[in-house]
């Protein structure tokens, strides 16, 4: 990606944010934890007063925006930050969500005698399912370490034939599970080999789910979700992966260990796939199937972190959310939508290639007349 | 026996239209070193395109296939797989023109991106009421359903036939001299030194005085009438045709493209190579160990081949320069 305008930008951006690395270093360690209250607190607000504002049918679509935007910004670390380009993201996020949801279910049927839902907001049955999100996020981060493994190997398009096929895998693979168990009793006297593969529904999907997906678990997740990508992004780590972007062989002879930041980047990008695949499945009115591993899903994703700006958090939760709501509220334009997406990609890559904000995030462009100078300072040093 | 030679029959058939779209995705991928996602839509447009043909204009012209007393002589499916080369030729062109031609100093992730974009647009237009359609239809049948040899194995209840249908013969014969042309224009005609040369190194191929964009263009018109081709035998083998924008056909494309990989990518003879190991180990693992998995086993050998010679079967090995 070494082209002319982009690199030169990135010094500025990586300036910055080192800077502000530096003045959060100096001043009171808890101040850091301080954007995660914030979005937990806004998080709890939207869940009790959102769906009385703007009614059932709008929480929904800002439900599925949150979840889209954790699905793009955590492929963006491995598409936007470190430059490689994976498009099997949905099976990551499918595969988190089965795991989920076949422990909430069948958690459920242990646990309670029934697989509905239990307990209030916050009650037993929302920890039961945040955890069993965790363990989808994390079972799905085993299988990034394990797709991420042959992009030590393999360069750009390779790789994205692989995690392609990846998806496809998933996807043939959930389509071969047996009838999900309906009966508490049949659950309880199953022996291990019904239950070993986990019967999850097979071609048209686990139904039964409970749904326990809201608005405050939803906007918990985005926020660490942004805060853990934007920390990512200007620490040492993810200055090491975004070198890895810009130029691998440069970045290994300044002592980056470039397999290691590959590899670390699908794992982080594959666990917060998994988390919000766990949500996905959760979520009302949806049935989590095999098809939501296939490839068209993943290129959704794609098409949002390169129209955002690969690398840009904020760019790419403003593509989501552009993307997610325009074909909800455009409706009758459904048969349109893809065919505009895709001139729209053409056209960006002939015209903006890096994407609506590039590398930036959405504040440099306020601060723009600053860093601007102070970047022609040290070009002028140097 | 019988079993065994039936999908070796099939794998034969199956082989060659792998490989005659590897063909499209190693010569591109030779010469600008992408991966054309596009490619597979080009296939959707050859058989869309051969139905079309055959379904509204051929019953037009007093041939209706569906008709008993006015079927086509056989020389109408040579007309309509020209027909449909020829049409997916220029598309493969102006798609060139349009959105690769412009990216040609662009970082290839960004061309890859373009491909994905070009593959949604003909899937999505293809998809549209007044194109193609979005439901399946049943491919007419342009040739007569002769068996050409069938043999009978064991006896009573056991017996089983083997077929080798008119279908088979042409599906081989037409891709094998197909593959043959190409063959003869890659390596003895002064164009295919061109193509080498442009694959081999675009500056310096320039500074020799090759016409580089010109050379590129005509790798995209050769790469989609083979695709083409290839889409019109698919259908001619199972009519019944999915919408444009199925999961099927992008898969059909993607083992191709597997096959392009597994042969060694930017190396002729290897893709078609490729073509027929991923025809073999598909057919004969759906028949001897599970039918459903059959995606699977192309790529765990795809994961595998990669792991063990990055390079492919017949590719030599790249070296990246700083």
């Amino acid at each position: 990606m070494a082209n002319g305008p982009s690199s030169s930008s990135t010094s500025t951006t990586s300036a910055s944010n080192r800077e502000q690395g530096r003045e959060q270093r100096t001043g009171n360690a808890w101040l850091g934890l301080l954007p995660i209250a914030g979005g937990l607190a806004i998080a709890a607000l939207m869940h009790f007063c959102l769906p009385g504002l703007i009614g059932q049918f709008y929480a929904r679509i800002v439900t599925d925006i949150g979840i889209t935007i954790v699905l793009a910004v955590s492929l963006n670390i491995v598409n936007g930050m470190t430059g490689q380009f994976s498009i099997g993201h949905a099976g990551f996020m499918t595969l988190g969500g089965y795991t989920a949801a076949t422990i909430t279910y069948y958690g459920s049927m242990f646990l309670w005698d029934s697989a509905g839902k239990h307990g209030g907001f916050l009650g037993s049955g929302e920890w039961l399912f945040i955890a069993s999100c965790v363990a989808g996020g994390l079972f799905s981060a085993l299988a990034g370490y394990i797709v991420g493994l042959p992009s030590l190997r393999l360069r750009g398009d390779y790789l994205a034939i692989v995690t392609l096929g990846f998806g496809e895998i998933v996807r043939v693979i959930l389509q071969q599970t047996g009838k999900t168990i309906d009966s508490v009793e049949e659950f309880k006297n199953a022996g291990w080999a019904q239950l070993i593969p986990p019967p999850v529904g097979g071609a048209v999907g686990f139904d039964g789910v409970p749904k326990y997906t809201n608005l405050f678990w939803v906007y918990a997740v985005l926020t660490i979700t942004i805060v853990v990508a934007y920390r990512l992004k200007g620490s040492s780590l993810g200055r090491a992966m975004i070198s890895v972007r810009e130029d691998e062989i440069a970045a290994q002879a300044m002592g980056v260990n470039i397999s290691r930041q590959k590899v670390l980047a699908f794992v982080m990008a594959a666990f917060f796939a998994g988390v919000a695949g766990g949500l996905f499945a959760h979520e009302r009115g949806v049935i989590i199937s095999p098809k939501d591993a296939g490839f068209q899903r993943s290129f959704d994703y794609v098409i949002m972190t390169v129209l955002g700006g690969r690398g840009s958090i904020t760019g790419v939760t403003l593509a989501a959310i552009l993307l997610t709501a325009l074909p909800e509220v455009l409706r009758d334009f459904e048969q349109y939508r893809l065919i505009v997406y895709s001139l729209l990609l053409i056209f960006m890559m002939i015209v903006r290639p890096q994407g609506l904000l590039g590398i930036h995030e959405i504040w440099n462009f306020w601060q723009r007349p600053k860093s601007s100078a102070r970047s022609a300072s040290q070009e002028a040093q140097a | 026996m019988s079993d065994f030679a039936q999908t070796l029959i099939t794998a034969i058939a199956i082989g060659s239209l792998y490989a005659l779209i590897a063909l499209g995705y190693t010569m591109v991928y030779g010469i600008l070193k992408f991966i054309n996602f596009a490619h597979s839509d080009i296939v959707v447009l050859g058989a869309w395109s051969s139905y079309t043909l055959a379904s509204r204009i051929l019953p037009k012209l007093g041939l209706d296939p569906h008709n008993p007393e006015t079927v086509p002589p056989i020389w109408v499916a040579a007309v309509v797989l020209l027909a449909a080369m020829v049409f997916c030729g220029a598309v493969g062109f102006t798609i060139e023109r349009l959105a690769y031609r412009p990216l040609r100093r662009a970082p290839r992730l960004n061309v890859l991106i373009t491909a994905i974009g070009v593959s949604l647009l003909l899937q999505n237009v293809g998809q549209l009421d007044f194109v193609f359609g979005a439901s399946p239809q049943k491919m007419p049948p342009l040739l007569p359903s002769w068996e050409l040899a069938s043999f009978t194995f064991g006896e009573g209840e056991t017996a089983r036939r083997l077929v080798i249908g008119l279908v088979d013969v042409v599906i081989f014969s037409t891709a094998t001299s197909l593959m043959l042309m190409m063959q003869y224009l890659v390596f003895h005609t002064k164009l295919g030194v061109a193509m080498r040369a442009v694959s081999f190194n675009t500056d310096t191929a320039a500074l020799m005085g090759i016409p580089v964009d010109r050379v590129v263009s005509f790798t995209f018109v050769l790469g989609s009438i083979l695709a083409a081709a290839a889409g019109f035998l698919y259908v001619m083998k199972y009519p019944g045709m999915n919408q444009p924008a199925h999961t099927i056909w992008v898969l059909l494309g993607l083992k191709a493209f597997v096959a392009a990989v597994i042969g060694g990518i930017g190396n002729v003879r290897g893709a078609v190579l490729g073509g027929f190991v991923i025809a073999f180990v598909e057919q004969f693992g759906a028949f001897y160990i599970s039918t459903s998995y059959r995606d699977v086993y192309v790529f765990t050998l795809l994961i595998v081949i990669l792991l063990v010679k990055p390079s492919g079967l017949l590719g030599s090995p790249l070296r990246e320069k700083v």
